[in-house]
Order: C-alpha cells, then structure tokens, then sequence
C-alpha cells in the first residue's frame, strides 16, 4: 500500500471555501467527463443529428408555398427559425440527463470531493454545447444543400451560430433546474416541453407575425425566441446588429444570473 | 492498532477523529436517526453495526457532508461537518453501499477524472491512477468499460477512488454486502492494510462476523439510536460465546450425557428432553475434543453435534430484547453459523 500511505492532517493546507480559478478547473475537468460520456454512447446524439434533418426538411416542404410563395424565398426565413427552434428543444435533453445521472452514485462521490459545488452543473452543461454545435451545423448544411445562401456571408453566420449556442447554453439552467428539482427524468422532459412548445411556436420563427390577431402578435413581439430569431435573421441574412441581437444576448445572461445560483442551492439541498 | 503512526498524526483536537452527538435525520414521519452518538479515536477500525434501515448510511451520510443533519453536532477531526464542510471534505474518503464510479467510463478514466478534481495535474492523475490499478488488482481491466466489471472489482475500484487523496479518514459504507466470501475476504485484507498506513476506517457492516474481524470498537445501532457499544470483546462477553449442541442416539443416555458435559466442560448445560437434545455454552473450545473422548469411552453415541456462532439476532436479541426486524436480508445470519454435522 505504499500509494494509499496517508497524509496527517496537519501537513495539508486546508481551506473552506474554493477559489474561483479552481471552480473554473473543476467544471471544466467536469465537462471533460461530458465529453467521455458522449463519446462512449454516440447513439445519444441522435436527436441532434437528425431532428435539425427532418425538421428543416419537413417544414421547409410544407409551410414554404404557403407562406413564401415558393420554396426557395422561404429559406431565409425558415432556417434561422428552425435553428433556433431546434438547438433549444435540445437543451432540454441537458436537463433530462442531468436527473438521470444524479440518480447514479457517482454523484455522491462528486458530493463528497472538496470540489466548488457548481461544478457538476456547470460541466455538464458545458459538455452539451458540443450537442448545440452538432445541430447548428447540420441545420445551415441542410439549409445549404437546398439552395439557401445567407447574404450575410460566411463570417456573420458564424457569428450567428456562436449567438444561437451561447443562448441555448443560458436556457439549458433552466432545464438544469427542473432536472434537479424533479423526481424523475420524464417529468423533467414533461415539464420542458410545457414551457418550450408554445415559446418555440408563439414567436416569428415560422410565420410573420403580421398575419396573427393582434392579442396574439403582443406576446410574439415579447417573445424572447422572436428576439433572438430576429437577431439571427439580421445577422444571417444582412449582416447587421441590431438591438434584437443586444436583447437576445442581455436575456441569456439575465437567464444565467438567476438560474445558476438557484439550480446548485437546490442541488445542494437535495438528499 | 492505536500505537501505529501516532507520532505524526496529530489533529488540532487530540484524538477524535469522528465527534458526533445527539445527531438526528428525520425523514417524513420516520426518524431515521435519533441522536447518535458516536466517537471514534484516530487510527482505528470503527464498526458499525445494524440490520438493514437501522441508520447506519444516513449517520454515515451525515458525517461525510452529503446530508444535512436535522440537529445534533459532528466534527471529523474537530472539523464541524456543516459549517467547515469543505474542509472535512478535504480529510475523508467515501465508498457508498453502491459503487460511486461512473459506469460509462473506464476504470482509468473514472480514476483520472476524480484525480484531476482533487487538483493533481495531467501526469500526475494518470500516475496516481495507474498506481492505485495496480495496488487494487485491476490493472488488466483498466481499459475496459465498468459495465463487465464483477462486484467485487467495482467495490476495489469504488475504494482506490476514495484513497486518491490519502484521506486520514475513510467510510466504509457495508463495503462487503453482496460479494461472495473470497472477495470479502480480499477486502478485509485490503481494509486491514489501509489502518496500517495509519488511516482512520469507519464502516457500517450487517454482518457481527466482519464488525469482529475488523472493528476496534463497535456501536450497535437500532432504530436510529446506538443500543451498543464497546470494544468487540467486551460485545461479545454481554451477548455470551458460541454455543455447543449435541444430539444423543438413545434416549436413556440423556443424563449421563448431561453430566459428562457438565463435568468435562466445567459449566452448565441446557437439556430438551423430546429431542434429546443438550445445549452447552463453549467458553473453551479446546476441551471439546477431551469431551468427545470422554463421551465415546462412557459409550454413548451421537447422531449429530454443531457449533452456534452468536449471529446479529442473538445480538440484538440480548442488547434490545426483540430480534431483527423482517426486512434484514438472511444471508447475514447464515454467514455466521457454521455447522458442523458427524
């Protein structure tokens, strides 16, 4: 047992409080443990790969008549929408997985680690910006191939994708709260889906606003989807910022301040 | 034990290593635990010991920061468990009753991951893991997924996970219920190796065998109170000593029986008339050979002669006047008898 000889108590430095570089580095090894973990289980990424596939294709084919007249100026419209539509449904997953893995006893030894509480959390979520990547490209590749073309160019489409990640990783504490406050992992999807669907749906992402009854239209102008859908079409489609990108980027940080400091009381309290 | 590496250990507050009174965890309706006392010295085994539902994971539980005691203080090397938790985080090592190792990753990976948390850097995580496979026997398995893990491979792993850090205090948490009795012994074995070095070891265990093949001390525990506690010696004396059980062929030679027992043994013995049946407690095992002796030259024949080990109900049976309860899993009594049948 010469590896397992123990250090007293007295030769260690010991402190009651961990710094804010250390909480970096813990959640960072954390989100290396995320990576692992998706990297062992690729099926978990099925979601992300094909749901950007269908949905742009099923939606382009069916509403692009309708409401653009014709496919192909529909496009401009679409993609943005179905982006940001997509790559947020997927953060709920985050918030899924995080009660599954909670449940397993590996938490309780990341319990017992002297390790910054926010760790866990801030890990795993930061792990499945790879899954928001994954669907941010697939969608604009898919918006390719059927012949869109942002005006934006290369470079403010980039910019535009980092926006639609970023937000999605601020939505995910959400998620993550109902995942550590919830009993199962199913009713964490539940719950989700209640607040996500008619968010996703009740905003610009897929039909003008103006054609809605105007009590309507109020609550899709409050929106924070059509904010940041707005903000992505300008980038996307004209390359320019303006204050939609601005309201997008303050409500994913108002998002962040409220919701990480609540999730990991409430993971702290938890049995 | 105590006399191992007391020169260099030196806590602030002398001697404790676990100080906890009057802990309490109250779950609904049922008082999990209801004000536990326990205090364990540095460099020992501390055992202890319950049936299932007792409260011995939630004192556990409490002691290592995972769960918020309702009232009631502990301090883990003078320590306060709530309010310096992060410190005594510092100076414990936890193994759950279930492995706490991610399941989806490798051994290696589960072992590096947890050693780069404790703050080591790259090289030295992969050092420190490989050094542990190779301590805890599972080098060849390093690479491969936990899912093909055995039990008794997850429990080394769970355990070379807790001492990455050389914690001066580790939880056992029934670190050998469900693994079949060669793997227990290993564990034993690897426990036992592990207060040399000069830690401090508190676990729960079901079993009265393991408590006293381990434990310096002992506290029973019921109900989530301690009913018990003392060294193991001292248990066992106020729950009596294993006791000897002989069957005669013929009724007639009952009484002879009785007396040579008696005589030979030098104690007194119980006898069922219906089954002819004597019942004798064996404070000296060495003389049982000198009775056989004695009752095959007085000529009177056996049909069957075994040995019962005081088991966990005996105990609890003699401490708190009722048995265990239902739910204890049954093994744990089996494992504790043996028989031996002529």
């Amino acid at each position: 047992m010469k590896s397992a000889v123990m250090k007293p108590c007295m030769n260690r430095q010991l402190k009651n409080y961990t710094s804010f570089g250390q909480s970096v580095r813990h959640s960072l090894t954390m989100a290396y443990r995320g990576l692992l973990k998706i990297r062992r289980t690729p099926e978990q990424l099925f979601d992300v790969t094909l749901q950007p596939i269908i949905f742009t294709l099923m939606f382009t084919y069916i509403f692009g008549g309708a409401i653009s007249g014709d496919v192909q100026s529909y496009l401009p419209v679409i993609i943005p929408g179905i982006l940001v539509q997509t790559v947020i449904t997927t953060s709920i997953v985050t918030g899924v997985q995080l009660r599954e893995d909670m449940d397993k006893g590996v938490f309780d030894r990341f319990k017992s680690l002297p390790i910054a509480r926010i760790a866990p959390l801030a890990g795993a979520l930061l792990a499945d910006t790879v899954r928001y990547t994954i669907a941010t490209v697939l969608t604009f590749a898919i918006g390719y191939i059927m012949g869109y073309r942002p005006d934006g160019g290369l470079e403010n489409v980039a910019i535009a994708a980092l926006l639609v990640i970023f937000c999605s990783w601020s939505i995910s504490w959400i998620f993550a709260f109902f995942g550590v406050i919830a009993r199962t992992a199913s009713s964490v999807q539940g719950i989700s889906m209640i607040v996500l669907f008619p968010l996703t749906f009740l905003s610009n992402a897929f039909v003008p606003v103006k054609t809605m009854p105007d009590w309507l239209q109020w609550f899709v102008n409050i929106n924070p989807i059509s904010h940041l859908v707005s903000a992505v079409r300008e980038l996307a489609n004209s390359g320019t910022v303006g204050w939609d990108l601005v309201i997008s980027l303050i409500g994913a940080v108002v998002i962040v301040a409220i919701f990480a400091p609540i999730t990991v009381r409430a993971y702290m309290r938890r049995t | 034990m105590n006399h191992v590496n007391k020169g260099q250990m030196a806590p602030d507050n002398g001697d404790w290593a676990v100080e906890a009174h009057g802990l309490v965890k109250v779950f609904g309706e049922n008082r999990a635990v209801d004000g536990v006392n326990l205090n364990v010295r540095t460099g020992t085994i501390y055992g202890v010991l319950g049936p299932n539902g007792a409260g011995k994971t939630t004192t556990i539980r409490m002691l290592a920061t995972l769960l918020r005691p309702d009232a009631g203080s502990a301090r883990v090397f003078g320590y306060d468990a709530v309010k310096e938790s992060q410190i005594v985080r510092q100076l414990i090592g936890v193994t759950g009753q279930y492995a706490s190792v991610d399941e989806s990753l490798s051994a290696t990976e589960n072992l590096v991951i947890f050693s780069r948390l404790l703050g080591l850097g790259r090289a030295e995580a992969r050092r420190k893991s490989e050094e542990l496979l190779e301590e805890f026997g599972l080098t060849e398995a390093a690479k491969r997924p936990l899912k093909n893990f055995s039990g008794g491979m997850r429990r080394r792993l769970d355990l070379a996970a807790s001492l990455i850090a050389q914690p001066p205090l580790i939880f056992l948490d029934e670190p050998t219920t469900g693994l079949d009795p060669r793997t227990r012994a290993q564990m034993w074995d690897t426990i036992r190796r592990l207060v040399k070095t000069g830690s401090t070891v508190l676990l729960t265990t079901q079993y009265l065998e393991e408590a006293d093949q381990l434990a310096d001390r002992i506290a029973v525990i019921d109900h989530g109170r301690v009913v018990a506690e003392g060294t193991v010696d001292e248990l066992k004396a106020s729950v009596g000593t294993s006791s000897l059980q002989l069957r005669v062929q013929n009724m007639q030679d009952l009484e002879i029986a009785r007396l040579t027992v008696e005589q030979v043994l030098n104690i007194q013995s119980a006898v069922s008339d219906e089954a002819g049946k004597i019942t004798a407690p064996m404070a000296n095992t060495d003389k049982v050979t000198d009775l056989l002796i004695a009752l095959r030259e007085a000529g009177i024949r056996l049909t069957e002669m075994s040995v019962q080990k005081p088991t966990l109900d005996e105990v609890f049976l003699t401490i708190t006047g009722h048995g265990v309860k239902e739910d204890s899993s049954p093994e744990s009594f089996e494992s504790n008898k043996e028989e031996v049948t002529i």
